[in-house]
This record gives structure tokens, sequence and C-alpha cells, in this order.
């Protein structure tokens, strides 16, 4: 999310969930809500049927781009120039709210100038989508008095990521639609606590909070805090670690709770540097295919069986509370760090989790109001929190925002890594369906989800089947320049011909043996939504 | 029987959700009336939260690699072995050699710990997790 901390300050959901079915307008950018996130999408739809505009821009004619008002289905990656196009035409009629960016925001010409470099024919002809449909979502955006834009892991899983969630605040800020309920710049979280974890630094380049390792003053915070000499350099991220390649600078590693041999992209890479490790550690609820590479493995208590916060993508810290006692010999990971940590020397000994919290809450500002007894009534605690008297916060960025003024950076359109060829001439796209979840470790232990959807699938155009003489249902090798996988072939016009689409549930069919690991440079976010691949019948 | 209120796993809205326990089994959840996202709804995965608790496939033992295949040893043992493994990288590679996922379906107080482990206990700051998948 470090696009919305550049321009905000801060890279979470500016409003509630709740706030999105007051909206007149609301603006889904890359999320296949329905599936990914399903009580948004509720909210989404409460807001139509009380007559708000739905304005959806996808590739894909997803569930909600069929409830929606307006959608502009643009060439996977176009993003930008689309963004871009709608801020022009917003521009040229007059419809941005000076007073907001006078008062709210800086950089303002940068964009302006760029804005007015513009060429609407080109748009039309980059993103794939009439000019009289860019403007009239350009028009009911802008028009409205209270409108959300939403997107998810289609703005942010390109090389153009960053750039690409700059346009939509700089859009955001154009028509001032920022500042109050019911109107923001709402990021969509797939996981249950990704905010949560960015949140308490489980990030290479800041401590809890987003203070940043490489600022001596905050190093001194936590030196003292926690009596040790802090390292100076930031860390590796996720990519540099499971694809350094085994012997390269990464030769021993602990993973909990992740699996990045189905998760991550290019998987043949992820395997062989799992693989060449002098040493790995995972704990699991599961033997999941990261566990099966390892040398030790830590059976862990599920969420059922310990008691934790988590914090949803509205920021609202809330409870998990422990129904039975752990299964078998699992233990909660907090207890497996706490003895590994006492084992190597450093005893952290702390009698219960909201012990942790308390030191959780001294050393976070975000997060400084935020203790177990508080969480015990009530729904929980929005952060920012800033005592244990404040209320939290149900919206962000009210009278000014979090880094002071809005910052404006002008976004150009950036190519995608690999766009298709003749070897390889079909985009291929991937994501989630509603049944299952994220790499399956959990969802398709449940046989009711299991049953609804228990296999990969290829959605591919009617026509380009026509003519690979590909039919329902049957199967089909999928290549990229680094994999192969079969699958069944699913025909639907909710792809557009020249794209096929699918998911990264199945270990069957593992998807990420076929992305592309080209990641954005500054979120270091991989484009897992674009690359180029060729389909063809498996024969009998 | 005992109805006990949590939060769901799954996805970022976080839905409220009562688990029910019945002679220490997790056997059904609903829908919390009141929270503010779930609203006594939920989608089929919260619905069906409870699922994957008692699957016969979930881990019971610590493993370890033994003439290389993972082994069911006592928890002393894995920890053991662990901490001698990082130790013994960490001396003859320096900390920087080591490298630690976090994960976005652990608590805030994992991750906290975590990432406090990480810095303070290997000396490294590379820690990360699947934020950006
Ligand atoms: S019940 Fe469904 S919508 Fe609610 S948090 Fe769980 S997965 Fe998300």
């Amino acid at each position: 999310m470090a696009g919305l901390a550049t321009t905000f300050g801060s890279g979470a959901m500016t409003n509630s969930i709740n706030e999105i079915e007051q909206a007149q307008v609301i603006l889904a950018v890359g999320t296949n809500t329905t599936e990914a996130h399903p009580q948004v999408a509720r909210r989404m739809l409460d807001a139509v049927d009380r007559g708000a505009k739905l304005i959806v821009i996808d590739p894909r004619r997803t569930r909600l781009a069929e409830c929606a008002t307006l959608h502009l289905a643009i060439r996977p990656g176009s993003d930008i120039a689309l963004l871009n196009g709608m801020m022009r035409i917003i521009l040229d009629e007059n419809l941005h709210d000076d007073l907001f960016i006078e008062m709210r925001t800086e950089n303002f010409l940068a964009l302006r100038d760029m804005l007015y470099r513009v060429d609407l024919a080109e748009v039309e002809v980059e993103t794939g989508v009439p000019r009289d449909r860019i403007a009239s979502a350009a028009r009911l955006y802008a028009r409205a008095q209270k409108a959300v834009i939403c997107y998810c892991l289609g703005i942010t899983q390109h090389i153009c990521g960053t750039d690409n969630v700059q346009s939509i605040a700089n859009l955001a800020m154009l028509t001032g639609h920022v500042e109050k309920e019911w109107t923001g710049v709402d990021p969509l979280r797939g996981q249950n606590n990704v905010q949560g974890a960015c949140d308490m630094g489980a990030l290479p380049s800041v401590y809890p909070s987003y203070q940043p390792v490489a600022d001596p003053t905050f190093r001194r915070k936590f030196e003292q805090a926690w009596g040790v000499t802090l390292p100076e350099q930031p860390g590796l991220t996720l990519l540099d670690m499971t694809h350094s390649g085994g012997q390269g600078a990464i030769r021993g590693m602990y993973i909990m709770g992740e699996n990045p041999m189905l998760s991550d992209p290019d998987a043949t890479k992820v395997e062989a540097t799992l693989r060449g490790l002098d040493f790995l550690a995972v704990s699991d609820l599961f033997l999941t295919e990261t566990a099966q590479l390892a040398h030790v493995v830590f059976p862990a208590a599920s969420f059922a069986e310990k008691t934790g916060t988590v914090t949803n993508s509205e920021r609202r810290v809330q409870l998990i509370r422990q129904v039975i006692p752990p299964l078998g010999e699992t233990w909660p990971d907090s207890d497996t760090i706490m003895a590994l940590a006492a084992r190597l020397g450093y005893p952290m000994p702390y009698e219960s989790q909201a012990e942790v919290m308390e030191e959780i809450a001294l050393l976070t500002p975000i997060y400084s109001g935020i203790f177990h007894d508080r969480l015990e009534t009530g729904w929980g605690l929005q952060w920012p929190c800033w005592g244990r008297e404040h209320p939290g916060t149900p919206f962000l960025h009210k009278y000014y925002f979090t880094r002071g003024k809005g910052h404006f950076v002008p976004a150009q359109p950036i190519p995608a890594s690999e766009l298709p060829d003749d070897d390889f001439p079909l985009l291929l796209n991937t994501g989630r369906v509603y049944h299952q979840y994220h790499t399956g470790t959990m969802s398709r232990q449940c046989p009711t989800l299991t049953r609804e959807a228990d296999r990969a699938l290829l959605q591919l155009n009617p026509a380009d089947a026509k003519g690979l003489a590909i039919r329902q249902g049957e199967m089909v090798r999928l290549t990229s320049r680094r994999g192969s996988i079969e699958l069944a072939a699913s025909l639907t016009e909710e792809v557009t011909a020249g794209s096929v689409y699918t998911t990264f549930h199945f270990h069957e069919a593992p998807i990420n043996r076929l992305t592309t690991a080209a990641a954005d440079p500054k979120a270091k976010c991989p484009e897992y939504k674009i690359c180029a691949v060729r389909v063809e019948k498996v024969s009998p | 029987m005992r109805e006990v209120l949590t939060t769901c796993v799954y996805c970022g809205c976080g839905c409220g959700v009562y688990l029910r326990e019945e002679g220490g089994r997790v056997v059904g959840a609903t829908a919390s009336r009141n929270h503010p996202v779930s609203r006594g709804n939920l989608c089929v995965k919260g619905w069906h939260l409870h699922e994957f608790i008692h699957d016969p496939a979930r881990l019971t033992t610590p493993l370890l690699r033994k003439n290389g295949t993972l082994t069911p040893v006592s928890w002393d043992e894995a920890l053991d072995y662990t901490t001698a493994a990082l130790g013994r990288l960490k001396a003859d590679h320096g900390p920087d050699s080591l490298g630690v996922l976090a994960s976005a379906k652990c608590t805030n107080e994992e991750n906290y710990l975590l990432q406090k482990f990480t810095r303070a206990v290997l000396g490294t700051n590379n820690i990360d997790h699947c934020a950006r998948l």
C-alpha cells in the first residue's frame, strides 16, 4: 500500500465498511468484491438498491460488473490511462474541487500539467473503452456528494501497482472525495489480518506503527524498550527471500503460517530456494506444500484454540477468543516464538496475550489506546486510538491527512512487464473464487466449501475457445515462459477475448508456476495479474 | 453447549462469529446479529468456519527430518534442533543470512512477537509477510 501512504500518509481504508452503503457513487476498481469481500459487496449492492450508482472498472464481466450502472471493461493493465482520462475530463469540464485542492493538498500543478498532456483519443485506444463511457464515469463520480473508491489486488498486483494507487488517490483528491464520512478511498484487504501484520511491523523496513527502522530516533526507542542493539539496514522483502536461490543471501528461514510454495509467483524458483536452504522451520496447522520441504515442522494451534487480536480492512481491532484447548500437542505460535527466544538467551516471559498487547500499546502510537479489557465488551476499536479514553476512528483524514497535506503524484501509464506475442498470445489474470480462500490450507479442509469448488478452472472466452477447438470442461494445457499446468476449461463471456483467468487456491494446478516475479519496484508487489500464456488441447 | 464470540479468520471484512462448542469440539458457527460488519450475515466461508478445526489432517506433534523423512519428535527436540541450526547459521554467515515470514493469518500479538524475535534475537530486519499477495 505504498502509494496511498505517499499521498495520504497512511495506507489503510479511510472509511468503515458500513459507510459504503450510504455512498451515492461507488467506484470499484480491480476488485472482485462479490467473491473476495462478500460483506463489502453486500454493502455495495444495498447501496445500489437504494439508488446509488456503481461504476466497475474491471477487465472481466464479474458478478459485480453485472450489477453495475456502468462497467468499463478495460484492457488489463490500462488502469492509469483510464484514471488519467477521467481526470482530464473532470478538469476540462470544471468538475474538480478547487477549494479542497487549495486548502488540503499540494503539488496540484504537477498533476494538472501532466493531465493537459493526456490525449483522450489515445486513452480510448489504450484502454479499449469508448470515450463517452469514460466521460460518463468521470461525471458520475465527480458530481456525487458522497463517493467512495474501493480497490483491491487488481490494482496493486501490477508492475505499476504503486502508480495505480497514486492515480486513484489523485482522482479522489481532485474531486475532494476524501475527508468525509461516506466518502473516501478504500483498499480492501484479502486476508483477515493483513492490516494487523503490517501495523505490527512484520515488514522489512518498519517497526510497529510504520516507524522506519532506518531512522535512528525510532531505532533508539525500540533499542531502549527491548534492551538490545538493533540492526540498522532495512531487511529483504518476501520475494527477495523466497527467490534468493537457496545458496544466496538467505541460508535459513522460519515461516509462520504461510505457504509461499503456492502463494508466491514463479513457484519453481521458490521451490529451488526453499530446497536449497541449510535450514527451514515451518509452523502451520497442516502439512502444507511448504512444510513438506522443512527440516522442522511445528504444529500450530488454530484460532479456536488461542486468544489474541486481529485487525480487519476498516482498521477494526477485534478479539479472537479461545473456544477449546489446543488440540493434541499443538501450541499457539506465540508459545513457539517465546520458547525459541528463551533458548537463544532472550526470554520473553509474557503471562498472557493481553500483556503482549500492553507492550504493543506502549510502542505503537496508533494502537496506544487498545487493550484487551477494552475489547472484551463492544465491537472492537478502530485505529488510530490515541489513549485509554479515545473512542477509535471510524474514518480517517478528517480535517487533515495523516501526513499533513495530501500530495498529488502524477502517474504515467507503464506497459506491463510481459505482453502477448505470437508464441504466448493470451493474457493470464489470476484471482480468487467465493468458496475457497488463498492457498486452500484451511478452506480445502472444509467439506462444504470443497463440494462447491474443488478444482481449478480456466476461464476462456468462447471465441478464443472456438479458434482452438476447445470444448466446455475439456482438459487444456496452459503454458507461460516459466512453466506449464493442466486444468479444465470453462467457456464464459466473463473474460474478454484474448484473456484467460484462473485462481491460485488449488495445489493440483499451481498457477504460480506460470506467473512472473517481475515486481513493482516501489512496493515489491508481484505482477500476478498479467502474464502472457498459450492454451492448447491436451491430446487424448 | 457453549457459544463463544470470535472473529472470522478468512477475509479482511472481519465478521463477528459465534463458535458453538459441544463436548470439547467446535461444532458450528453462527453470525453475530449485532456485530457492525456481520449484522446477522456471513458468507459461505464464515458459516462453515468450524469445519477445518478438527480435520484429521491437522498436525498434532512436532516433526523433524531424520534420514530424509519428517518424523514425529518431542517439542524439546524440535526446539533444540531449531535454535542450534539458527545459532550456527548466524555465527557462520551473519544474522542477515536468516529470514522470517510472518503471517496475515496469525494474530497481532503473534506478529508483534515474531518481528521482535527477528529483530532483537536473530538480529536482522529480514521479516515480511504476504501483504502484497
Ligand atoms: S464470514 Fe465471509 S465475509 Fe465475513 S469475514 Fe468471514 S470470509 Fe469474510
